[in-house]
């Protein structure tokens, strides 16, 4: 029997295994941000410890960064505090740091696929939950906490339990006005919160196959919130080019050695597999969540769930989330007003994003008293959008155009909600006071719906808006 | 560092209720705007522990009852979401020594077991009985054994689940991984030089 991608790559970079059973496995590209490394470098020097492998260590800013303003000193005291630990230790250490107007500043999960950093084969790690963006390479990517952080800087390995692979297969095709986003909502409401817990999700079957490598992003980046660390897709054509003539990305005759090597990686066709889902990929509908976990969501054309249609370990969640959010059981989603319009996030801030939601929002008016903004994924995002003119298509409907960053998806800079306003967002986690207010209340949906729902102000079926 | 056991965990215990409780509820995103951790037990679950004007609600964390307490009980999916390791930071500083619950997210639970903190496992029916047992006699204290895998308190004694290695790594003390996996130093170099990628393809 062959081997999942998982295994042959676990194997791969696997040091020896611990005494605890853990395999130590080498990691071959670390990413850094201001918020889970200072902590990180701080304990670092206090056990006199170095950074073993600082060429395998890139960084960048993009939790805390303001959107608008970003004259130095940051406005926010401590965020630029975090910001002088993050040169300080970067200059210290010898690493790369993608900073504020070096034209390479982003979201890391967004920076280093475009960089070319992020390859098939590799084991990549950084100290945030949605590293397993990266997986959309064919790279086996997760996220940790800060002393993991200080493991990867001191010893470019980690402990890691090796996990049971579930491949999902995603057949047919997806109906117009159904993303990617979509597509890993529904998955998410099918197999649960903590469904993959202790598994790698391996994403597949034809309409993954036909997605971008944009769209592979999104649908592994929340893997996590299906509790999976780690999503991947095998690499194929459309990774190899995606990939020739990026910056760090290998260039000519190494190229073609290189893509030898990453179809070898590969699943085999005969892998074993410890489960295996198959997913109609016709019968998914634009989605939003009408709760507090990225789970509790329904088609945009369905009721909100009933107690006695959801399972009964779902129900005091369940219950929590309606009183949370002021939604109602048996009510439908559609036509629930909306205050905040956010379109971004490492989830949904890509080239790719932005295009098809200013396809809705083209010729369109941002709807009275919704505050809406898009926060490019990047500085080249920012750039490529920019020469496509679409950044004159959002702010001609009313839309703020923003400079890179994580912005609202978690409200670590000034961009928040404020009181109970309800946001309808691209990105990935609709958590209680995610979005800034401890009070705010977040709809998770694609960015297309998200600008569906800033014209009309109120969460509309964008399929309605494309005829 | 990574050669302090830990056996057991002796002390009273505080209760939590709520299934999925999220590490943006443990300690909300605008506190980790930090360099250091120092100071963050006083943001744990700052949200649902104050409202807006910043009066107490009465949380379990403010409760005089459980002052001083070091063992957080909890309910199903403990510490989903973010990966950030500034939730079992803040637990850890607000003193909470090791956490019983019905089950916990991954990334939280193996940010607990490389700080020295315990996250075991009960039934449903055994996690309520000792959450009902707490809340009614907060001064009692209560015993968590790894090696025997038990925790006893006044109501009796329940048998508790941890993973193996997490296990182990509590008992031999390895559970600071840095020191562990520099020992390695030469299998690390010959891993980086079977690697394609990093020697030209």
């Amino acid at each position: 029997m062959g081997k999942p991608l998982l295994d042959k790559v676990w194997d791969l970079h696997t040091v020896r295994e611990l005494p605890s059973g853990h395999a130590q496995l080498f990691i071959g590209l670390h990413l850094i941000h201001e918020v889970t490394s200072p902590q990180a470098f701080q304990s670092l020097r206090e056990s006199g410890l170095t950074v073993l492998a600082p060429e395998q260590t890139f960084a960048t800013v993009d939790h805390i960064v303001p959107t608008d303003l970003r004259a130095r000193p940051l406005a926010d005291p401590l965020a630029e505090q975090m910001f002088q630990a993050l040169e300080r230790s970067c200059e210290e250490f010898g690493i790369e740091l993608f900073h504020l107007g070096s034209g390479d500043q982003g979201i890391v999960h967004v920076v280093g696929p475009e960089l070319g950093l992020t390859q098939p084969g590799m084991t990549i790690a950084c100290g945030d939950s949605h590293t397993s963006t990266h997986g959309a390479f064919g790279a086996i990517a997760f996220g940790v906490g800060t002393t993991q952080v200080r493991d990867l800087l001191a010893s470019q390995c980690l402990a890691m339990q090796r996990p049971r692979v579930r491949r999902i297969r995603v057949t047919g095709e997806l109906p117009r006005g159904v993303y990617a986003k979509d597509v890993i909502l529904h998955i998410i409401r099918t197999l649960g919160v903590k469904g993959g817990v202790g598994f790698a999700y391996e994403y597949g079957g034809p309409v993954v196959e036909r997605f971008s490598m944009e769209e592979r992003m999104t649908l592994c980046n929340m893997s996590i919130e299906g509790g999976a660390r780690v999503g991947y897709v095998n690499p194929d054509e459309t990774t190899f080019e995606y990939l020739r003539g990026r910056r760090f990305a290998p260039h000519d005759g190494a190229y073609d050695r290189a893509v030898a090597w990453w179809k070898s990686i590969a699943s085999d066709p005969d892998a074993g597999y410890a489960d295996q889902v198959e997913l109609d990929g016709g019968a998914i509908a634009p989605t939003v969540t009408w709760g507090t976990n990225p789970g509790q969501a329904i088609g945009v054309d369905e009721r909100i769930p009933r107690f006695e249609e959801l399972e009964e370990e779902d129900h005091s969640a369940a219950e929590q989330a309606f009183a949370y959010m002021d939604l109602h059981p048996g009510e439908p989603i559609e036509g629930t007003r909306i205050d905040v319009a956010f379109i971004g996030s490492c989830t949904n801030g890509r080239l790719s994003d932005l295009r098809e939601a200013a396809r809705v929002v083209h010729g369109r008016r941002v709807a009275p008293g919704v505050r809406a903004l898009v926060v490019p994924g990047s500085d080249s995002v920012k750039r490529e959008a920019e020469a496509e003119g679409l950044h004159e298509v959002f702010v001609a409907a009313g839309f703020q155009w923003r400079e890179p960053g994580c912005s609202m998806c978690l409200a670590m800079n000034p961009d928040k909600l404020v009181g109970r306003e309800v946001c309808a967002s691209s990105s990935n986690r609709n958590f209680r006071g995610r979005q800034g207010s401890p009070m705010g209340r977040t709809l998770l949906m694609s960015p297309v719906m998200v600008a569906a729902a800033a014209v009309e102000g109120r969460v509309a079926d964008v399929r309605k808006l494309f005829s | 560092m990574g050669l302090e056991r830990v056996e057991s965990v002796l002390g009273r215990g505080i209760v939590v209720r709520g299934d999925n409780i999220d590490t943006d509820t443990i300690i909300p995103a605008r506190f980790m705007k930090t360099v250091t951790f120092d100071g963050l037990e006083e943001h744990a679950f700052a949200d649902v522990r104050r409202d807006p004007e910043g009066r107490p609600k009465g949380h379990p964390f403010d409760s005089p009852r459980f002052a001083g307490a070091s063992i957080l009980v909890v309910n199903r999916n403990f510490g989903c979401g973010s990966s950030r390791e500034h939730a079992p930071q803040a637990l850890g500083r607000w003193g909470i020594r090791a956490i019983v619950g019905e089950s916990f997210a991954e990334i939280f639970f193996g940010n607990c077991i490389a700080l020295g903190i315990p996250g075991v496992t009960a039934p449903r029916d055994d996690v309520y009985r000792l959450m009902d047992a707490v809340e009614l006699d907060p001064d009692q204290p209560l015993e968590l054994d790894l090696a025997t895998r038990t925790l006893r308190f006044r109501g009796g004694t329940l048998s508790i689940e941890i993973p193996d290695w997490a296990l182990g790594q509590l008992l031999e003390g390895t559970w600071d991984a840095t020191r562990t996996l520099l020992v390695a130093r030469d299998a690390i170099e010959e891993t980086a030089l079977r690697l394609p990628y990093l020697t030209g393809f």
